[in-house]
């Protein structure tokens, strides 16, 4: 028989435009110019504050002051790629570290606390993702709502009051004794949570789920994935997050409180964005969140070296935030 | 003089030639019906009334004067207003808004609800339907109900023509008959219809003239709606120019295997009753039938998107769990989507990773992914179809339509499926391609796997498949061989009003 497909085999129309950014790099432009954002601002801080800024104990400072909010962006950086928000982090994080930090809970040492921190943040990370993805509740919502009620639990138990640790253990661990080759073990957490993070996204079938169900739901349904219990692992995985960070937040300050974690939902939604992450979902890196951790921290950083208010330091942040989504529009669209 | 006189309207899409030199004109006060095929160019011509598509060439007159369209609110502003066939309606918002939606009652940007309210409920009363309540939003009302609100819009304008695309399609019997009592309302005040409907019997009670499009082209104009005979109509209709290459049947003579999907006495309340299937291996059944008929439904009720409300789904014998796309899918049923581009791809994502996506567990232990296998497995399957260009790592919307429907097919294929549903899966695939997806099509049967095909290009039901259901308004009222059907036979069965 004559091959049917010789009949018509007119060559197929080129394919669209091919953007030569779209051809693979190892790193994509977004995450090269991060870091070039980042070794400009070391070139100021070296500038401004030459004998400060370079020396060993400020870039463990800034490692450090980096490491808790970058745990809980790793966590929120998944639920946006698999087109969630989770608003509740911050409120997570206070509440784990309060109940971490009751005295009943320092009863049974570092692993009781450790293990209440965590499962404190994967509680409520449950209660969240049970709500969005078999509620169904918008995201937004449902983890607004936790934001409120985490919080509101955080100051019952601790009264508003600060609960100082008193496990030798614990306090241990945020001390000059226990740094690894210089480097405090706060940080060292986050580099395994960064690199598990990145093994999780990019070499596993979970990861590949996310993109997936975060680009195009409906697709995914229709290819046979189950969407909502995707949902739900999402949230837990993030609760999760927010529990480590809680535990590292514990050690950094010797103490729980219901304050702490305050707007660290801006914080990792901001550093997730400008590392490329689509607030829609299904595209984004845990490397580019990371830089954005780092980027937010050494401002931060450049600015108190250099005495200057928070308040133009929130500009600065915001004027970030803007310029890199618009860099992103702009490269997107060309 | 007529009212407006369309000439050479030519418009192509990549791809395709959607309208090419297409006339017409339309009379004050007549109902002028269309008729054509899915894909004859109606719907684009619409859009070229309406001012949505521009044109490529040709010209538009109107009353005696050249104009041009080119924007919606142009048209608008002339007196063509248009009812879409998915209404265009917000639903939140009250009847009154939306009849004056984009053009607001208001004196120096207040508004003034009152009136508002009061000039829609005299468009409703001019309507028929004083009944309705200007302040209830929209979505409390029937499909009927939207109908009406649509038209009020259309007269809220200054409108000397109105096109309604299918506009009975969403409509109980009696609606209709309120529905031509309004256009024949307007018809005396010397208001224009463009009527487009696939029911002959309403064209016969309504329309005054009748063209017929085909592939881009009127084949047939200013017939006598009433009296023109049926048999006329289809011949027109059909007969087309393009022939498509079909690949040669085989699986009519193959011996009889046993079914590997069966349905039996499955039913959706309000879309499909008691349909009863069976698909072999190595065999291409091909559902006919118009946009509302249930195709859709019934294939995405036998993938488990839909949960039916009567009957059985058996798989090799063996129950499928109703309503769940995981059951289905591992029992080895797939689905290639009507929405390709919405329903079945990653977009942002790699050729090979939209193929690997329903397969993830075969190459992964534990959850850790072998991407050096996934990746020589998508291939292995994008090269047997024919991916071009071969070059599987790049982003799947920079591939031609055909060569995005192969992933999708590609995807089934590596997850190892035997029962493939195909929904319309030359959409958007241009005329060259479509003949090396037919043989791709039939490939896949030779191989054993079963395929139930929906389309709504007649031709390419009766090429491709072996046998052809015949599905109107939910039931199946028809099944032979496709060797035993023709286009006009089967145009017959599905426009037929019931008895």
């Amino acid at each position: 028989m004559n091959s049917p497909a010789s009949v018509a085999s007119k060559p197929v129309p080129p394919p669209a435009k091919e953007g030569s950014a779209s051809r693979r790099l190892p790193f994509d432009m977004r995450q090269l110019s991060l870091v070039g954002v980042l070794l400009a601002l070391a070139v100021v801080g070296a500038i401004t504050k030459p004998d400060e800024f370079l020396a060993a104990e400020n870039l463990r400072l800034i490692l450090t002051q980096a490491s808790v909010i970058g745990v809980v962006t790793v966590g929120v950086t998944f639920v946006i790629i698999g087109g969630g928000i989770d608003l509740s982090v911050g409120a997570i994080v206070a509440l784990a570290s309060v109940w971490a930090t009751t005295v009943a809970t320092q009863d049974f040492g570092l692993g009781g606390m450790l293990l209440c921190s965590v499962l404190v943040g994967v509680g409520c990370g449950l209660v969240n993702g049970v709500l969005v993805a078999y509620g169904p509740m918008v995201p937004f919502i449902a983890t607004l709502a936790m934001l409120a009620s985490a919080r509101g639990l955080a100051l019952q138990i601790s009264d508003g009051k600060t609960q100082v640790v008193t496990v030798d253990a614990v306090l241990d661990l945020g001390i000059k004794d226990s740094y690894v080759l210089g480097v405090p073990p706060i940080v060292i957490v986050f580099a395994v949570v960064g690199v598990l993070g990145w093994l999780l996204l990019n070499r596993t079938t979970f990861g590949r789920r996310t993109v997936a169900v975060g680009g195009n739901p409906e697709a995914s349904r229709l290819a046979g994935i189950a969407v909502k219990r995707q949902r739900l692992l999402l949230y837990l995985l993030s609760g999760l997050c927010c529990g480590i960070a809680a535990f590292m937040l514990i050690v950094l300050t010797g103490s729980g409180q219901n304050t702490n974690g305050n707007l660290y939902e801006l914080d990792a939604i901001a550093a997730a964005i400008i590392g490329g992450t689509l607030l829609s979902g299904g595209r984004g890196t845990i490397l580019g969140s990371v830089l954005g951790v780092l980027v937010f921290t050494t401002i931060t950083n450049l600015f108190a070296l250099n005495n200057l208010q928070t308040d133009i330091q929130q500009i600065a942040k915001g004027a970030i935030i803007v310029a890199a989504v618009l860099v992103q529009k702009g490269r997107s669209s060309s | 003089m007529p009212l407006l006189t369309m000439s050479g309207t030519t418009k192509s899409f990549p791809g395709v030639r959607a309208l090419d030199g297409v006339d017409l004109d339309v009379e004050e006060g007549e109902v002028h019906c269309l008729l054509g095929q899915n894909g004859a160019g109606k719907s684009t011509l619409i859009k070229v009334l309406a001012g949505a598509h521009q044109p490529d060439s040709g010209h538009i007159t109107w009353r005696g004067k050249r104009v041009r369209l080119p924007t919606p609110v142009s048209a608008m502003r002339l007196g063509i207003a248009t009812i879409y066939q998915e209404l265009d309606l917000v639903e939140h918002v009250s009847v009154a808004e939306n009849v004056f939606l984009g053009h607001e009652i208001a004196t120096r940007g207040i508004v003034r609800p009152r009136e508002a309210r009061a000039r829609t409920a005299e468009l409703l009363a001019r309507l028929g339907h004083p009944e309705i309540d200007p302040a209830a939003p929209v979505s409390s009302l029937s499909a009927a109900g939207a109908q009406v609100v649509s038209m009020a819009r259309a007269l809220s304008h200054d409108v000397r023509l109105i096109i309604m695309d299918e506009p009975s399609a969403a409509l109980d019997p009696d609606e209709v008959d309120n529905l031509f009592r309004i256009v024949g309302d307007l018809t005396e005040q010397g208001v224009a219809v463009v009527y487009i409907s696939h029911r002959l019997e309403e064209i016969r009670r309504i329309g005054d003239r009748v063209s017929v499009l085909k592939d881009g082209r009127v084949a047939a104009r200013d017939l006598p709606a009433r009296t023109t005979p049926t048999d006329e109509l289809v011949a027109r209709m059909t007969g087309r120019d393009v022939q498509y290459a079909f690949p040669e049947k085989t699986a009519a003579d193959a011996p009889r295997a046993e079914p590997v999907l069966v349905a039996e006495g499955l039913a959706r309340q309000g879309e499909f009753e008691s349909v009863d299937l069976e698909l072999r291996p190595g065999e291409i059944v091909g559902l006919a039938g118009l946009v509302g008929s249930g195709r859709s439904e019934l294939l995405e009720t036998l993938y488990g998107a839909r949960r039916p409300t009567a009957g059985r789904i058996l798989v090799d014998g063996k129950p499928l769990r109703p309503g769940s796309i995981v059951a289905a899918v591992r029992a080895g049923i797939g689905l290639a989507p009507e929405e390709r581009k919405s329903q079945a791809l990653l977009m942002l994502e790699s050729v090979t990773r939209n193929v690997s996506v329903s397969a993830l567990p075969r190459f992964s232990r534990g959850g850790w992914l072998d991407r050096a296998r996934e990746r020589a497995e998508a291939r292995r399957h994008t090269r047997e179809l024919g991916l071009s260009p071969d070059e599987p790592d790049r982003p799947v919307r920079t591939f031609s339509g055909g060569n995005q429907q192969k992933a999708v097919l590609a995807r089934w294929l590596l997850r190892g499926c035997r029962v493939l549903l195909l929904d319309e899966p030359t959409r958007g695939v241009d005329v060259g391609a479509r003949a090396e997806l037919y043989a791709v099509i039939r490939r896949l049967a030779d191989t054993g796997v079963c395929v139930l095909l929906v389309s709504s290009e007649l031709p390419e039901v009766l090429g491709l498949a072996d046998r052809v259901l015949v599905l109107r308004e939910g039931r199946v009222v028809h099944s032979a061989p496709s060797h035993e059907l023709d286009e006009h036979r089967v145009l017959d069965l599905v426009m037929r009003s019931p008895a």
